[in-house]
């Protein structure tokens, strides 16, 4: 058969780095772990009223909840990261500009993830 | 001699046209896929507020009176409204990938069938879901 590989391929001499599927693999993991935990992340809104702050604090204060809501941030801000590079690469075309904003996009979906969990740590473990 | 993807072509050549609009005949499924990525973007977006809405509770009292505040308004309920269809659309509609990534519907019968029960099951799932917030009362 043909030897498939670019010139360039064959020079460097570099073989697959066989994480191929990764990205696409992810999503789908944290796809499935999101059914569950968005399910019962807007239904615990509507169901407790978390308007209401000292409601929302109790709730916080569930060990349940904090693991769940934790487990869930990780899993909304990883999907979230991932899909959204997705649409960057297929829609934006100039190089600079989709390495820019991809870089971007991720450190902001860090902060916001490590901002979220930080927070519901600080009023799980305070008083 | 290889050029870079992203240079000019030297010929214009016509391009395939957008999936939706004049040129093809509607197809819900067509729809559903632009509707799962702009849902997509548009919970990615969401996600800043949750953010702000998990901080304000650990900043106190006073920061979490302001953002309850806001979500009450009428901006505010439209965004809750808007985003909580829009995660019940990318739920259902993510279920039906999934259903595909490992076999299963591919035939254009269940496709079609598929894409109308993500429709009306997102709709039901917002319903229910606001149904609940504003009927029934709220247990510690």
């Amino acid at each position: 058969m043909k030897n498939l590989r670019s010139p360039l391929s064959e020079a460097r001499g570099l073989g697959s780095a066989k994480d191929g599927v990764h990205h696409w693999w992810v999503q789908r993991l944290t796809a499935l772990a999101l059914i569950p935990l968005s399910l019962w992340f807007v239904f615990s809104i509507a169901r407790y009223h978390l308007a209401d702050y000292s409601t929302m604090i109790a709730w916080l204060h569930n060990p349940y909840a904090a693991v769940a809501l934790v487990l869930y941030f990780i899993a909304l801000f990883y999907h979230s990261m991932l899909g959204v590079q997705v649409v960057i690469e297929d829609y934006v075309a100039t190089e600079w500009l989709k390495i820019g904003s991809i870089v971007l996009m991720k450190f902001v979906h860090f902060a916001l993830g490590a901002a979220s969990v930080f927070a519901v740590l600080k009023v799980a473990f305070g008083a | 001699m290889s050029s870079k993807p992203s240079a000019k072509p030297a010929v214009s050549r016509p391009l395939s046209p957008f999936m939706l609009g004049q040129y093809y005949r509607f197809q819900i499924s067509s729809l559903l896929s632009i509707t799962h990525r702009i849902t997509g973007v548009g919970l990615a977006i969401g996600t800043i507020f949750i953010a702000v809405w998990v901080m304000s509770a650990a900043a106190g009292p006073a920061p979490y009176g302001q953002f309850a505040w806001f979500a009450h308004t009428p901006i505010g309920l439209l965004l809750l409204l808007g985003w909580s269809w829009a995660l019940f659309f990318h739920f259902c509609n993510g279920i039906r990938h999934l259903v595909w990534d490992v076999g299963y519907a591919f035939d254009k019968k269940s496709v079609d069938a598929g894409g109308w029960i993500v429709v009306v099951a997102s709709v039901v799932l917002t319903a229910i879901v606001w149904a609940i917030a504003y009927l029934v009362p709220a247990t510690a």
